[in-house]
């Protein structure tokens, strides 16, 4: 079937009892029940936006886990573990909200697999310095918390519950990446200038990561009729900024934006200019990191491939004998 | 944030509000305890202190690389558990010489460590992997078991917490035995491979060593388990028509600080980026 989303819901033209139902539960803020009618749109979006969050969350896991093995303390390796545990975790949930509306696992891991699949550009950057750990929590995960706080009221029931359980343990991910940076603002100065480099490297990348302008988003307004996305690109970015600047100044971090300024009249504060051209460059494939993150995905599914066959056959041989059983 | 202000609009203006997660810190009675280890106990608690982190940092390497994004969670789990594990025992064992978990973990050399050789192997596939698990976590769940009745408190306390722990470790690497045994011929092939380079380092586990005498009551004598252990792990091997493998057995030598080579560079790189910033705080 081709994708035809029209923007505008309001067709006067007949509509069948069902979309009619759809329509009212949207208009009254219900939730949307995989067992409910919905529009073949709607599915395909959802389908697309929750398996691109899947994917993210488990291509995440691999900036972080590279320093599982290297944290400079103990705590901050048993943090680590545990945050990208819940990725894995978020992956799961996400992948399940997903075969809800008839996707299923197989197809979304080899869609990721074979790049045929979007996930988040961020993860294409690399992770040179411990700091990039408290960059990560503070920039990467608070612009993603931003993003997905409203996706908890997601029309859509098991994408908007799962988004609950993920948010709750963002911002614990959020929090723990401020205090790295913290101990490192208050370290040696060595330290000091390992937190503000990480800090320079990820702040656009993490603007970036709520997507392009308002006037250059091609499924956004489609999504927020349908009460998937609840607020613009550049609305939700303007929120994550005026976060972030008064929690700069606490950290002592100063942010990579020479034209950021507060605006009395907005009570806003206005950034510098966007460099979009990097942006479309990582989502074109062209980013750092972007061959070798996939390259490793693959491989731990090639590598993997024997214990998952080895498992299917175990439960396969263990019903057998259970039916044999029953049989006797 | 509760699932009810998640929903609503004032959680996304809360969002950034502080949220306490307790996996991080060390039990009370470690922190508060008036308790400071002998000399022996000390050393007994970094015997079992090195076992679990050194296990736990092979398991870490794991994450985001294993079979199934299931086992990315369930080997994690297990390796933050004996994360745990390794920070009480580490910890207890500092108060002995007013050191912390981190300058015992990260600022002794290897000659100072006193990790088994089991627990140095390499994480090989993921049936090397499940090998060593099934041997270390069938060993720990017995030794945990017993030192729960232990004289010292700090040792039982941590042992109380453990065996819970180490008992669904013990259970996630039979499941997984049994799956591979019996899965396909290759996983079969793979599984006896893993059991026969793993078993040369089991002996070592269940020797005995004077520090042992010295804390009648207090420490696990390790001979002591060999019964129980054996006869754990019988009836899965019969399940899954695995033989016990028979070979060589390796000299060992981890209680008196002599290593398996695999040991020096896991702790290169867990200590590399400490080392490289003395003093500093993290």
């Amino acid at each position: 079937m081709t994708s035809t989303i029209t923007p505008d819901m309001s067709v006067p033209a007949a509509i069948s009892v069902e979309e009619q139902q759809f329509n009212d539960l949207l208009e009254a803020d219900s939730r949307i029940e995989p067992r409910d009618w919905m529009p073949e749109g709607y599915r395909k979006s959802l389908v697309r936006q929750i398996s691109q969050h899947a994917h993210s969350e488990i291509i995440g896991m691999q900036p972080e886990s590279n320093w599982i093995t290297r944290a400079p303390s103990l705590k901050r390796k048993a943090i680590l573990m545990a945050k990208v545990q819940d990725e894995a975790g978020h992956g799961l949930y996400l992948y399940s909200a997903a075969q809800t509306l008839g996707a299923t696992r197989d197809d979304m891991t080899d869609a990721l697999i074979a790049g045929k699949a979007r996930y988040s550009s961020i993860f294409n950057y690399p992770t040179p310095s411990w700091a990039d750990m408290g960059s990560i929590g503070w920039l990467v995960d608070g612009a993603a918390i931003c993003n997905q706080v409203p996706l908890c009221r997601a029309s859509y029931g098991p994408y908007g519950r799962a988004m609950v359980r993920i948010c709750k343990e963002e911002s614990f991910h959020q929090r723990q990446g401020f205090e790295i940076l913290l101990e490192l603002m208050q370290g040696t100065d060595e330290q000091r200038q390992m937190a503000q480099d990480s800090v320079n490297r990820w702040y656009w990348p993490a603007l970036m990561m709520f997507g392009p302008p308002d006037d250059d988003s091609p499924n956004s307004a489609q999504s927020m009729v349908w009460k998937i996305k609840r607020h613009s690109n550049d609305e939700l970015r303007q929120r994550f900024v005026n976060m972030l600047v008064p929690q700069a100044a606490v950290l002592g971090v100063t942010l990579p934006d020479p034209d950021l300024h507060f605006n009395e009249e907005t009570q806003q504060w206005d950034l510098g200019v966007i460099d979009w051209t990097e942006f479309h460059e990582v989502l074109a494939g062209r980013g750092p990191n972007n061959a070798q993150r996939l390259q490793r995905r693959r491989d731990a599914h090639d590598e993997g491939q024997w214990v998952r066959e080895a498992a299917a056959a175990y439960a396969r041989k263990q019903s057998a004998r259970t039916e044999e059983m029953a049989a006797s | 944030m509760n699932d009810d202000t998640a929903n609503n609009d004032s959680a996304e203006a809360d969002v950034h509000g502080h949220v306490a997660v307790e996996v991080t810190t060390l039990d009370a009675e470690l922190i508060e305890g008036p308790s400071v280890a002998t000399a022996d106990i000390a050393e007994y608690a970094v015997w079992l202190g090195d076992d679990s982190l050194v296990l736990a940092q092979q398991l870490g390497a794991w994450i985001s690389r294993a079979p199934e994004l299931e086992e990315d969670v369930a080997l994690g789990n297990v390796a933050l558990d004996l994360i745990g594990h390794a920070r009480s025992l580490l910890h207890y064992a500092g108060t002995a010489t007013d050191r912390s978990e981190d300058d015992l973990a990260y600022w002794r050399t290897e000659p100072d460590f006193r990790s088994l050789h089991i627990v140095e192997q390499p994480n090989g596939d993921f049936a090397h992997t499940i090998a060593r698990q099934f041997v270390v976590s069938h060993y720990l769940f017995e030794l945990y078991s017993r030192l729960r009745a232990s004289a010292d408190p700090t040792l039982a306390a941590i042992a109380a917490k453990a065996v819970k722990e180490v008992d669904y470790h013990r259970d996630h690497s039979t499941q997984w035995v049994l799956r591979l045994a019996e899965g396909t011929d290759e996983s079969r092939r793979r599984m006896i491979t893993a059991m026969s380079d793993l078993w040369p380092y089991v002996e070592e586990i269940f020797r005995d060593d004077p520090l042992i005498d010295r804390l009648e009551g207090i420490a696990v004598r390790p001979s002591s388990l060999r019964p129980a252990f054996d006869s754990a792990i019988a009836p899965v091997l019969a399940e899954a028509e695995l033989d016990i493998p028979v070979g060589f057995v390796a000299s060992g030598g981890g209680r008196t600080g002599k290593h398996s080579e695999h040991l020096a560079f896991l702790l290169a790189e867990m200590q590399v980026l400490t080392r490289a910033h003395p003093g500093a705080s993290w």
